[in-house]
């Protein structure tokens, strides 16, 4: 059974149930279960629901020295520029110490952040910046754009014996979807194939998925059929079912919405070329956010970012180029 | 109440007796910059000194309380009951290392005996420490958390939002700040509010509205009343403590940091390296600890001078055995690198 859901309920539907199903889990951050009236303080009581001050580097340090002794945090950055101030503990803390205690410690938390808030707020609040953390031995990043994907990518979160940077789009939080019931889970390091098609890949992660759909959609009208790809996790990454696309359509089109210099387009092109680039008929093409920071007033965050137009343009540009050796 | 006149010969033998151990152990491991020049890579970094400071902190604990140290992290593991030769054959980046060869100086670890990872950047393993309290908080399990920091990392914001947290929290923890004078090659005068005006470090409590002491660290059972009174407190669900130890870092902050194929190996303190202070450098060296507790104890009848040498004997003993293991471990192998990234 399946039920219709908003993305923000289908991440909090996901943290209760796994609260409920495992003691160990706790939620702690800033202006949340402020009162008995909060429903996880509720549900779970104050000891398992943690208030914390503006404090992110005890917080993601707490939660870390927590889930070595045998806890399950997830922490509530709410914005992913919030985590910058304690990135010390996000790269070089929480995914370092199973390695370097040779396997013997192991560091079970969820740092849970949105992203990408491109509404007007301006260059402090609407980054992408999670290029990083898939450089990041030893951490894992989720990065779900549909609800059912939420849920089922939260709920694998918070059982991973790892540390999870899962990351969610401030854009999609309202969007609703089918959301399955029950223990759902989606394994990490899995992508999904949103659109199936044979002329083109198109390969999307988060808000860019919505409009990659809508770009794909539109092509379909000229009669070309892109398949839409969206990875799931950064980190792993599912190089192979994007391999085996390209074999089948040889053209490719990644669309992020980071900047091109720290997009996740730009990994996975180096990947291609590697490794598929015979089976390439066009060079791939990257549509990504310009190298500049977020512009306050809409015309200007509009000019920088991705959008449903550059996707069709860039998908009919590596359908009429061919590569030189062709 | 923990009152050293409680404290029974056996135990106060064993004080000593680790204190020793600590210090062979340092001791072996800064002579193998020489004897064995190239085996210690990277950044090592000593704890002779705060013997009595560690036993005397530790001589309060309950077997299962966690504790998290420093990169200086030697000492504590070896009252904790972690065999000498696996943290020798880490630190030569063995097989038979305690983490495999992962980790290193810098980074012993022994979670079975609650010895947690440390971290190497200053003050972000305070937090860490915290969160091991609120694992004892949420799940009730009676324990208490032992953090032991410099007075270096007491400028870094994860002390502060640390203690914040864990009093606001009545945290079941004890902040053991080890002030050694020295943060890096900075003296503490030079980089501390509290110092430079001529007050202990412990006043920093007060921003947190909790109990602050200042503790002669070359004293272990000043040490053990101290921290003793902060672990009951903190058992008792009254939240955390400061308890600012006061001693001086014998070695320097650590070996020479050279580039290969330069050797590395230990320079002198940097009271005379960097201030050319070697009268306060001599002075430190005549309250070193070990001895100073040594003579106490013979003094009161708890130790003869035979049985004392019988100590200093076997510890040195274990610790060359430890050497000798270390160095006929093997090295991993390089393919084991790309293991434990992930559980």
């Amino acid at each position: 059974m399946a039920q219709q859901m908003m993305y923000v309920e289908a991440m909090a539907t996901a943290i209760a149930e796994e609260m409920q199903r495992d003691e160990n889990v706790i939620l702690m951050g800033q202006n949340l279960g402020m009162t008995e009236r909060d429903p996880f303080v509720q549900k779970f009581g104050k000891n398992r629901v943690r208030l914390t001050p503006i404090s992110e580097t005890a917080e993601l340090g707490i939660a870390i020295g927590a889930a070595t002794t045998g806890l399950r945090p997830i922490v509530e950055l709410y914005m992913y520029e919030f985590m910058l101030v304690a990135f010390d503990q996000v790269i070089n803390e929480a995914p370092r110490f199973r390695y370097m205690s040779g396997g013997r410690v192991k560091v079970p938390v969820v740092f849970k952040a949105g992203y990408g808030f491109a509404a007007g707020w301006a260059g402090q609040h609407a980054n992408c910046l999670y290029h990083m953390l898939m450089g990041t031995p030893g951490l894992r990043v989720a990065l779900p754009s549909t609800p059912a994907d939420a849920k089922g990518l939260m709920k694998s979160a918070i059982r991973d014996d790892n540390p999870v940077v899962f990351l969610h789009h401030y854009l999609m939080t309202i969007d609703k979807g089918d959301v399955p019931d029950g223990d759902y889970t989606i394994p990490f390091g899995v992508a999904d194939i949103k659109r199936a098609g044979t002329d083109l890949t198109i390969v999307a992660t988060g808000w860019m998925v919505p409009k990659s759909l809508a770009a794909a959609e539109q092509l379909a009208k000229d009669g070309i059929h892109a398949e839409v790809i969206d990875p799931r996790t950064l980190a792993p990454l599912d190089i192979a079912t994007i391999i085996e696309s390209v074999k089948k359509t040889g053209r490719l089109v990644l669309v992020d919405q980071a900047t091109r210099h720290a997009s996740v387009a730009v990994i996975i092109a180096g990947e291609i070329a590697e490794r598929a680039f015979p089976y390439l008929k066009a060079p791939i093409k990257l549509v990504t956010a310009l190298d500049c920071p977020i512009p306050y007033s809409k015309p200007m965050e509009s000019f920088i970012l991705p959008n449903e137009e550059k996707i069709v343009e860039s998908a009919k540009l590596v359908l009429t180029t061919r590569t030189a050796r062709v | 109440m923990k009152k050293k006149e409680d404290l029974g010969k056996d135990k106060l033998v064993w004080m000593w007796t680790q204190m020793v151990r600590i210090r062979e152990f340092e001791e072996r491991v800064k002579r193998t910059f020489i004897e064995h020049p190239g085996v210690i890579r990277g950044h090592t970094h000593l704890g002779d000194g705060a013997e009595a400071s560690i036993v005397g902190a530790l001589a309060t604990r309950d077997s299962e309380d966690p504790v998290v140290p420093t990169y200086r992290c030697h000492g504590y593991p070896l009252v904790l009951g972690t065999p000498p030769k696996n943290m020798i054959a880490e630190i030569y980046g063995r097989k038979d290392g305690l983490c495999g060869g992962f980790g290193g100086s810098m980074h012993l670890c022994d979670p079975e005996r609650h010895f947690l990872s440390p971290s190497g950047i200053v003050g972000q393993g305070i937090a860490h420490a915290t969160g091991a309290a609120l694992t004892a908080q949420v799940k009730k399990t009676g324990q208490v958390v032992y953090s032991f920091f410099g007075e270096g990392s007491t400028k870094q914001g994860a002390f502060y939002e640390s203690l914040n947290i864990a009093a606001v929290w009545k945290l079941p923890i004890v902040f053991v700040l080890e002030n050694n004078e020295y943060q890096v090659y900075t003296h503490v005068s030079a980089e501390d509010a509290n110092s430079a005006a001529g007050e202990p470090l412990s006043k920093k409590a007060g921003a947190f509205s909790i109990p602050g002491v200042t503790v002669d660290g070359t004293d272990p059972l000043a040490v053990y009343e101290a921290v003793g009174e902060a672990v009951d407190r903190a058992r008792s669900g009254k939240g955390p403590s400061l308890v600012e130890s006061t001693f001086y870092r014998l070695s320097a902050h650590g070996n020479s940091i050279t580039v290969p194929p330069m050797t590395t190996q230990f320079g002198e303190h940097e009271a005379i390296e960097v201030y050319g202070n070697g009268d306060e450098y001599s002075a430190a060296k005549a309250r070193d600890p070990i001895p100073k507790f040594r003579a106490i104890l013979i003094a009161r009848g708890f130790l003869s001078d035979t049985d004392a040498q019988k100590i200093e004997t076997a510890a040195r003993a274990e610790m060359d055995a430890a050497v000798t293991y270390a160095l006929a471990s093997s090295l991993p192998a390089p393919e084991e690198a790309t293991n434990h990234i992930f559980a």
